[in-house]
Order: C-alpha cells, then structure tokens, then sequence
C-alpha cells in the first residue's frame, strides 16, 4: 500500500465518516422542518423555529435538563478528584497490595453493560437504606453515586496514560530539593497532568450526561433526568421537539469539543516551550 | 514521588478510589448474587431474606436454586442468551470491517489532517448515544429519508422494512461503538514503523502481502482491544434493541429490565444478571489484562 496508493482505504474512509455523519445532518435539517411527520418535507412552511420554540415552553423537558446538568456537574468534579488520586497510585505508586483489584476494578466499569451496573447499584442502594438508613429515597444522591462508579474509571484511565508519558524524574529533583510530596503534587505533577484533568472531566460531564439505563435503575420517581425523559418520549416515535432539543445539544457539544481541543493545544505548546526553555 | 511519601500518606490516597469501588463497585455484585438465590415475595424489598434466625438462637440459610433452574429451562431466556451473543457477534465483525481499514487511512494521513480525522471520530462520541440512535429511527422507518428518497428516484416502489430487524439493531450497534474500534486500532496502527513495510516491498512483496503479514500481526492487541470493547457492552446492550430491534425476538438486557421493571421479580432479574455475567467474565479478564498492557508499553 505504499508504492501504489490505493483508492480502498480513502473510499472506506469517506464511507465511513458518511456513516457517522448523515443521521446527525440528517436530524439537524429535519428540525426546521414544519410538518409534525418529521421526516416528510413540508416545503410551503419550512424552515420554521417552530418546535424550538415549542421546546422552550416544555417544563417538564427544562426541568430535567436542569436535574441533568446538576447531576453531571457534581459526578464530573467527585470523578475528577476520584479519577486522579487511582490514576495517580496506578501510575506512580509501584507494586503494593491491592493495586491488582483496584487496576480490575478500574477497568471493568469500562466495559461493563451498563444495565448490570443499574441493577446491582439499586440493590445495593435498597439494602443500605434498609441497614443505616442512608441514602434516604433515590434521586440526585443516587444518581450521581451510581455515575461517579462508572465516570471515574474513564477519568482513571487518561490520568494513567498521561501519567506513563512522562517518567517521574521532574517529581523526584522536586523532592530531592525538599520539597513535600503535596507540594509535589500541587506543583509538578498536577501541572502536567492538567490537560488529563480538564478532558477526564468534560468526559465525565458528557458519560452522565449522556446516561439513561443506570439512571434508570436508580432514579426516584421524582427525578427524572433529560435522557429519561428523551428515552420514553422516542419509545413512541420520532418526534420534531426532539429533533429540536438534538440540534441544539449537538451544537454545544462541538461548540465545546473543538473549543477545548484548541485550548488544551494552547496549553501544551506553551509548557513544550516552558521545557524547553528550562533545558537550555 | 513514590519512595518518600509517609506510608500511611500513600495508603489514604489509595484508600480513596479503592474504598469507593469496593463499596459501590463491588459489594453490589455481591448483593445481587445472593438475592439471585433468594424468593420472590410480595413485602419491600420484594425478596425473601437468605438467612433468618429461627428461635433466636439457629441462624437458618435459605438458598433458593429455582431462579436458576428456571433460567436453563425456560426456552426465552436461553433463545434471548443465544440471540444476544449473535448479535454481539456480527455487529463486531461488522465494527472491524468498518473500522480497520479507517484507522489504517487515519493513521496513513498526514499529520495535520491526521489530527482532525481523530477528531472527527471522537466527536459523535461526544454527543448524546440516545439521540443518535433515535436520529437512526428517522432513517429507517417505512416513510423515512432513506426509503423516501430511494421510492422518488424510482429504485423501489415499496418502502423496504427496516426498523424492528436484526438489521436495524446492527446498524445502530455499530454507528454507536464505531468510535470504540477505531480509538484502540488507531493509537495501535500509528505506532507501527514504516520501514517495516518498505523492507517488505524492497525484498519484492506485494502491498497485499505485506499487509497480510506484517501490519495485521502487528495490530493484533489493537483488533483485540477494539472487539472486545464493543463486544462486551453490546451483549447486554438495551437501548439499540429497545427502539430500533425486533419485538418478537428480545436481547438479553431486554428481558433483565422486564423481569425487573414490569414482572417486579428482583431475584429472577439478578439471576440473568449474574448469568450474564459469567457469560462475559472470559472478555472481561482478556479485556483487562490488554488495558494494562497497553499502558505499560506507552
């Protein structure tokens, strides 16, 4: 494949990213579209903002975006912090006891079927209110626990990866000039991992975001979160407001995604150039 | 960092994450074990208690197989099994197939367009999985775009029934977990050294060849960490099946939150759970053992 380019692999590539991009397109365009059978053209009527507007109006889909947003911003931050302290034992801590089960049970929460995980959440969550009485009901407490449970491994990982990029010898001359392993971290090793950080945590917002099976399991009936509420509405059909309320979320996210993704670039030229300078 | 630490300074910061799992990670798996081999009845929580001290003094353990033997000889929960391994199965062939050869144009590319493809594949990822299979539905339908626009060009005359198929559900696996085979094959295809090939064209093989035995070889840990993470969660996979599947053949996730949501029989529902699981736990531990390897070598 390197002395005659072939036309295979640019072909499958194209195919591919139409695969990956027609539904969206497709859903965005049919958002402006008037008629109610969303995927018949109305072209007397259309474009028209009509469903957005309609959307707005729809408390119970704003009161869950709401439920949402609280939920994923709470799991992104305990993630982040939970994330980090495994990455980081993995990563820097050598051999000890227990890092095999906590390298497993990293790691497993990555592929497990999601709706094992609802399940096993909510018994253990009913057993426990049984046993000591907390957590109280289900809602956001449960809700975010069971997130957390599954977001860190993610943030774990990246930590980890970032982490084995870079060998330990800044953090050791730090500790050689005296320097406390928390100031240690605080001024050598979460610096570096900065960029880790800051994706562990957008990806943690986007995984619970996201989540509609384990919420599911562990949801109140008073707190229903904006996957829910999207899940039983699309179990009876397509239906425009959805379309709506999915051109605008998929906005956000590539606003945000290519946002960041300049921002972090940023971030790493300028400590590149700080190395570089330091060496010479 | 890791020599000077005080030692009980290192154990809380690994007390932490570990302690999390172990309660919210671990002990449920035990929980749901044992209420597998518990009795359904109707009080709250709507299972019969494993152990029971009878006279206050003889603590009698109850363990109730019937859950299970129930599972191996009820046709619709072996069927549902069979039926989600196989669908498992094809949607990640199917992910390969798709897959590879776009990692291996990705990792091909020049740099700077390199960095976009990557971010091009990571994007949908992003947004929200439920919308885009429901963004499928619209697709799919008997009046969707892609029978509407097939039946005005006059290719058919009769819209082609595609939602609630196999079809369907293999299309919305593979959409959704795409990005899944592509990450681990591409960060695996990158790495390889050209001159590799370039040795192989030099002593006379054809790309073809040299594909066949170098490059495939060489990404095997990428092809199998790729599979394995679309396999494993497709299995118990329960949204796709739930808006674009079948209604008269259900996947296994399915039949676990029916058991648990509409027949309210929680041991029945933790049994499926946990056979499940043994049916995964084989991936699950290849799966790891790839993740930790993969980290060490970078």
């Amino acid at each position: 494949m390197i002395a005659r380019r072939s036309i295979f692999v640019p072909a499958m590539l194209a195919c591919g990213f139409a695969f990956l991009y027609v539904p969206i397109l497709s859903m965005i365009v049919y958002s402006f579209n008037n008629s109610r059978l969303v995927t018949v053209w109305d072209s007397a009527h259309s474009p028209t903002l009509k469903w957005y507007a309609l959307l707005m109006q729809n408390e119970q889909i704003m009161g869950a975006a709401l439920l949402s947003i609280k939920v994923a911003t709470l799991n992104a931050c305990i993630s982040v912090v939970l994330g980090t302290l495994a990455g980081l034992v993995l990563a820097r801590f050598g051999r000890f006891r227990g890092r095999t089960l906590l390298g497993a049970m990293t790691a497993a929460p990555l592929v497990m079927p999601e709706i094992i995980t609802g399940l096993s959440m909510l018994m253990l969550f009913v057993a426990m209110e049984r046993l000591i009485g907390w957590p109280a009901g289900r809602g956001i407490t449960t809700i975010t626990i069971a997130h957390v449970t599954f977001s860190m491994a993610y943030v774990t990982v990246i930590i980890q990866s970032r982490l084995a990029n870079f060998d330990d010898s800044l953090e050791e001359a730090a500790m050689d000039l005296g320097a406390r392993p928390v100031t240690v971290f605080r001024r050598i090793t979460l610096p570096l991992i900065m960029p880790a950080v800051v994706s562990g945590w957008l990806l943690a917002f986007t995984l619970s975001w996201d989540d509609v099976v384990i919420s599911q399991f562990v949801a109140g009936p008073s707190s229903t979160t904006l996957p829910m509420v999207i899940f039983s509405k699309v179990r009876l059909g397509v239906s425009p407001d959805i379309n709506a309320l999915a051109t605008i979320m998929v906005l956000i996210v590539a606003t945000g995604v290519v946002v960041s993704a300049l921002w972090l670039r940023r971030l790493e030229r300028r400590r590149w150039r700080e190395m570089q300078m330091a060496v010479e | 960092m890791s020599t000077r630490a005080p030692r009980w300074g290192r154990a809380l910061v690994g007390a932490v994450p570990l302690g999390w799992l172990l309660l919210f990670f671990m002990v449920p798996f035990i929980i749901v074990f044992g209420i597998s081999f518990s009795q359904a009845q109707l009080s709250i929580p709507p299972y019969a208690p494993l152990w029971e001290w009878v006279e206050g003094q003889v603590l009698a353990l109850r363990l109730h197989f019937a859950n299970y033997a129930f599972l191996f000889t009820d046709a619709l929960y072996i069927s549902s099994y069979l039926y989600s391994l196989k669908v498992a199965a094809v949607s990640t062939v199917l992910c390969l197939l798709l897959g590879y050869p776009m990692a291996y144009g990705m990792a091909r590319a020049a740099p700077a367009t390199r960095s976009l493809l990557l971010m091009l594949v990571i994007l949908p990822f992003w947004t929200s999985f439920l919308l885009r299979v429901y963004a499928w539905i619209g697709l799919l339908k008997n009046n969707g775009v892609i029978n509407n626009v097939l039946m005005s060009l006059g290719v058919i005359h009769h819209p082609i029934v595609m939602m609630q198929t196999d079809f369907a559900v293999y299309i919305g696996i593979v959409y959704s977990y795409l990005p899944f085979m592509i990450l681990p094959l591409y960060s695996n295809l990158e790495k390889h050294e050209r001159t590799l090939l370039e040795a192989a064209a030099d002593l006379g093989a054809r790309p073809w060849k040299a594909f066949v035995r170098i490059t495939l070889p060489l990404s095997r840990p990428g092809i199998i960490a790729g599979a394995l993470l679309v396999f494993i969660p497709a299995v118990g996979e329960y949204v796709i099946p739930s808006l674009l599947g079948r209604t008269d053949q259900l996947m296994i996730g399915r039949v676990l939150s029916d058991e648990f949501f509409e027949n309210r029989d929680w041991p029945v529902a933790s049994a499926v759970a946990i056979a499940m699981l043994l049916l995964l736990v084989v991936p699950i531990v290849i799966f790891q053992r790839y993740q930790s390897r993969t980290l060490v070598h970078r």
